[in-house]
């Protein structure tokens, strides 16, 4: 079932928490909202199950108007951050409780609802634990049963908030890969709200980033991380180095560098700032071209995968990161103290309206 | 592990970490003596003096003071009261914490207060209040006398400030509970497609059901004991307006110590097994609590 917001407004008090957002999302998408605590996103995902009625606009499954449809008809499965499991039930009875509430006429056979659970506590592989109390479950189990719980009802919108939130890392990359695989088996239109951008990117089909109560850009993982909107996107998705200067008629000098923005041809000597991410950043020990810039290492921390050297630019006086791999940051054998040249590739341009 | 360390060091010597957080010996044993005291002094004494005034003369005299048509008048009509204010103050108590936990709205805080009310103000003050309001002299007073509606001094003023003197109790206990619980279940059953008549039941009473126990029992115990309030409004009738305390006064005041610690002592009996009720139901609500927490905090 596809889901289309339009215009929605959404104020708590004298708090903003959604300024005229409109999505659409095809149906059968994974698709994540991405954006800083604050940004609106539960609000939004809220807004769409029917918790949280929006000041205006509309919300439209299917092409169906249900902003004034109550939360019970709307049939949306909803897992809540902290699981909200009904702890004074065993987990058969958590997972059954969307079918046991159901009006008579329509309510299965008590056989059925029992294979409706198994069959779910399969699905989510903890058969052995229907007896249980959620009291004596781990965090990931928790998370699962409520997943189970929330498709119990074969909801045509599966929506999750913060779902892997409260896990340690290891649980939560697991679960991460498991939910991408459940959703590519069983195809329902699924939202999930993250502040976590990593998670974002590599769970989802569509990543809406958000911030301050507005969509600031909506696409695929590729497309958002390649060809971020704007400089808060750019910076929310990973480590960037800001160098400041002016573009002029397509022609940027921004921290002792100079390089052609085409696309500010119209520019007039305005003040700008290019954002260049961490492994967009090479170092070298002889300058291979007029374009890199000289500098010292003032810091190396070289735990994990990749090595994150800190430079200090000689005369623009700023610091800046590079990521290197392994490889790269051994073959040059850089040390604390060397002179080094710093070489920014991938750099984006963006004139000084926008700040962060 | 540090400390540790540090500590032998210095002195040379491993201390016992925890000795340093506990008090010295004879500052223990001081506490635990007053205490004990105190206790013994002002329930444990006062309780056992009840007993035995009660079964001084016999136990034929003790049922006989039971038995009188006065104390079984008083017994009824204490239980009457107890039967209707208890239920309505559950009700009440129910209602104002889910609106209070479950709602934002303006005023909030002055309900609180509010359903603070009974517990700030003297008993004698709370029957007053009824005696100014449907009393003869009161602002109601000719209109119900001349529609034949008795209020004080008869049963309904009885009920009424009972009623009003008890109805913090549920509502304070379910309080800060259901804050605790948040909203975040109730939501999930209502998305689960559950109606408000079955979320309720379903979900939160069972949620709530030793706390809400727990408050039961305290108002019952209180709807029962209650004098200031009640011996306002009730003119002291005999076989009419007299509930269980007010017919202890009674005796007391005629000297008839055996029959007033008689009557009194099935109040002491009452304390007592709403004092193991309350133990039963603060143990179950605590293991709920703890349960709750590590749900929270997994």
């Amino acid at each position: 079932m596809s889901i289309e917001v339009s215009n929605i407004h959404k104020t708590f008090g004298h708090f903003q928490a959604l300024r005229d957002v409109s999505l659409e999302i095809p149906s059968g998408e994974l698709v994540a909202l991405l954006g800083p605590s604050g940004s609106g996103k539960t609000t939004l995902l809220r807004i769409i199950s029917g918790l949280e009625m929006p000041d205006s606009g509309t919300v439209r499954f299917n092409g169906v108007d249900t902003t004034d449809r109550h939360v019970r008809e709307r049939q949306v499965g909803f897992v809540f951050q902290h699981y909200a499991l009904f702890r004074h039930m065993t987990v058969f009875d958590n997972v059954s409780f969307g079918l046991r509430v159901k009006p008579r006429k329509v309510r299965p056979a008590r056989a059925e609802i029992r294979d409706r659970v198994m069959g779910l506590l399969r699905l989510v592989q903890l058969e052995g634990l229907a007896d249980r109390y959620p009291s004596q479950l781990s965090g990931g189990q928790r998370q699962r049963i409520a997943l189970a719980r929330a498709l119990a009802v074969e909801p045509q919108i599966l929506l999750l908030d913060e779902p892997f939130g409260a896990l340690d890392a290891r649980v939560r990359a697991e679960l991460r890969r498991w939910l991408r695989r459940l959703h590519d088996e069983i195809h329902v239109t699924s939202v999930f709200v993250t502040h976590d951008q990593e998670e974002a990117l590599e769970l989802a089909d569509r990543v809406v980033v958000m911030n301050e109560g507005r969509i600031e850009q909506a696409g695929s993982p590729e497309e958002v991380y390649e060809h971020p909107a704007n400089p808060f996107i750019l910076n929310f998705l990973g480590n960037v180095n800001l160098f400041r200067g002016r573009v002029h008629k397509g022609l940027a000098r921004l921290g002792g560098m100079e390089l052609s923005a085409p696309e500010h041809a119209a520019a007039d000597d305005a003040p700008a700032v290019g954002y260049v991410r961490s492994h967009d950043i090479a170092l070298e020990r002889r300058p291979s071209d007029g374009a890199s810039l000289e500098a010292l290492i003032r810091d190396i921390h070289a735990v994990g995968p990749s090595v994150r050297v800190t430079v200090v630019l000689n005369g623009y006086g700023g610091a800046v990161e590079a990521e290197l791999t392994r490889d790269v940051f051994e073959t040059l054998a850089l040390k604390k103290g060397d002179a080094v040249f710093v070489r920014p590739r991938n750099v984006r341009v963006f004139v000084e309206d926008y700040q962060i | 592990m540090t400390m540790t360390a540090h500590d032998v060091n210095r002195r040379g010597s491993v201390r016992d970490p925890k000795r340093d957080l506990t008090e010295p010996a004879p500052v223990r044993w001081l506490l635990t003596a007053v205490s004990l005291s105190f206790l013994g002094l002002f329930i444990v004494l006062p309780l056992a003096a009840v007993f035995s005034q009660a079964l001084e003369k016999g136990t034929a005299l003790y049922w006989e003071a039971l038995r009188e048509q006065d104390a079984l008048d008083a017994i009824r009509l204490t239980l009457w009261t107890a039967a209707v204010s208890v239920p309505l103050n559950m009700i009440f108590g129910l209602a104002a914490a889910w609106a209070v936990t479950k709602f934002r709205f303006r005023g909030k805080n002055l309900l609180i207060t509010l359903i603070d009310l009974p517990f700030s103000v003297s008993p004698v003050i709370s029957g007053l209040i009824f005696v100014l309001l449907f009393g003869l002299q009161g602002w109601m007073g000719e209109w119900l006398d001349a529609s034949g509606i008795r209020i004080i001094f008869a049963v309904p003023g009885i009920v009424l400030a009972t009623v009003f003197v008890t109805f913090p109790f549920v509502a304070r206990q379910l309080i800060p509970l259901m804050e605790a619980q948040g909203r975040d279940e109730e939501e999930a059953a209502l998305v689960l497609g559950a109606g408000g008549l079955q979320t309720f039941l379903k979900v939160t009473l069972p949620n709530v059901r030793w706390a809400l126990l727990y408050g039961v029992i305290l108002c019952n115990a209180r709807a029962m004991g209650e004098f200031g309030a009640v011996s306002v409004v009730s003119g002291h009738i005999r076989g009419a307006t007299n509930t269980i305390p007010l017919h202890v006064e009674i005796l007391y005041n005629e000297y008839n110590f055996t029959a007033a610690f008689a009557v009194a002592s099935l109040l002491a009996l009452l304390a007592l097994v709403t004092l193991a009720l309350k133990s039963f139901f603060e143990w179950k609500l605590r293991e709920q609590l703890l349960r709750g927490n590590s749900e929270a905090h997994p």
